[in-house]
């Protein structure tokens, strides 16, 4: 059973990814993604993007790094092995390209149990760091420009689930 | 390569439809690309232990491929603002062999004044629904 006292916590502004061209070519391969903007920096920049395009779910490599600094945490009571993955979704203010220096804060924003399962919907709120920040800044308003939000829930069974 | 015209659509309209397969080399070079390594994605023994038949798809492979059809559409893999998907049944990857996912693409909802659409998939492998509200919006 998820620990419920973990609702409304939020995380401060993470380590920053650094989003990479082979990066972003090689998560579009693996999810089939052909056009040229994932791939060629030409045709990227002639679409009218600074660099490679990431595709639309890439911010999920981003996103689970962050949740985990919720999911790993032993006081959070989440036996990884029991869950199963409910529900994604993305909002993009922008596309992330290569070279966004990307820092997340972590939202738990819900976690109910019923019965023997809990559902726990996480939201991550990332912000691509001004250009030559290489880390967020503490006394910042936002850590910088936002760029996506993503919000999951996982379904945790429990042991009698 | 041209934009869809938005006053050209209407809502039902079929933006296309396609087939994607999974084998499991797919789902280890999704685990490896998206760092998410968890056992149920490649091993038979551990996804039998929590319950599965066997070793399924990661829910994010899914609906990472299935987009393409929605932005091979458009034409361009930045224009899509929201995206959103539940993950109702498991898709199984058999050993040796492959998984196959039928993606239906429909007009759901037009928004000239802000300039997008929303395109609602159907998801589904051997008739059944594999993803729940598959919506994806797009700025065109």
């Amino acid at each position: 059973m998820a620990n419920a006292d973990f609702e409304g916590r939020v995380y401060p502004a993470n380590a920053p990814y650094s989003v990479g061209r082979e990066k972003i070519r090689e998560f579009a391969s693996a999810v089939g993604a052909t056009h040229p903007a994932h791939h060629d920096l030409v045709a990227a920049r002639g679409s009218g993007y600074p660099d490679l395009v990431a595709p639309p779910t890439f911010a999920v490599v981003v996103a689970q790094r962050a949740e985990s600094q919720y999911i790993s945490d032993p006081e959070a009571d989440i036996d990884f092995s029991r869950v199963v993955h409910a529900d994604e979704r993305f909002t993009h203010h922008r596309p992330i390209v290569a070279g966004d220096e990307l820092t997340t804060v972590l939202h738990v924003d819900r976690i109910v149990s019923r019965g023997p399962i809990s559902m726990v919907t996480t939201r991550c709120e990332i912000f691509a760091l001004p250009a030559g920040a290489e880390s967020p800044d503490p006394e910042a308003e936002a850590p910088g420009e936002p760029v996506a939000s993503v919000t999951s829930t996982l379904a945790i069974r429990g042991e009698d689930a | 390569m041209s934009r869809p015209d938005i006053a050209t659509l209407a809502v039902g309209d079929v933006i296309g439809k396609r087939t994607v397969t999974f084998d499991r080399a797919a789902l280890v070079r999704y685990a490896g690309a998206s760092g998410d390594l968890n056992p149920i994605h490649w091993n038979d023994r551990f996804a039998e232990s929590a319950g599965l038949p066997g070793v399924i798809a990661h829910g994010m492979l899914t609906m990472g491929t299935v987009v393409g059809l929605v932005t091979d559409w458009v034409g361009d893999p930045g224009a899509v603002v929201d995206y959103q998907a539940r993950f109702t049944k498991p898709v199984e990857v058999p050993n040796p062999g492959t998984a196959s996912i039928e993606v239906t693409g429909t007009v759901g909802v037009i928004d000239a004044d802000a300039g997008t659409v929303r395109v609602d998939l159907a998801v589904t492998v051997d008739g059944a629904k594999v993803l729940g509200r598959t919506q994806v919006l797009v700025r065109l």
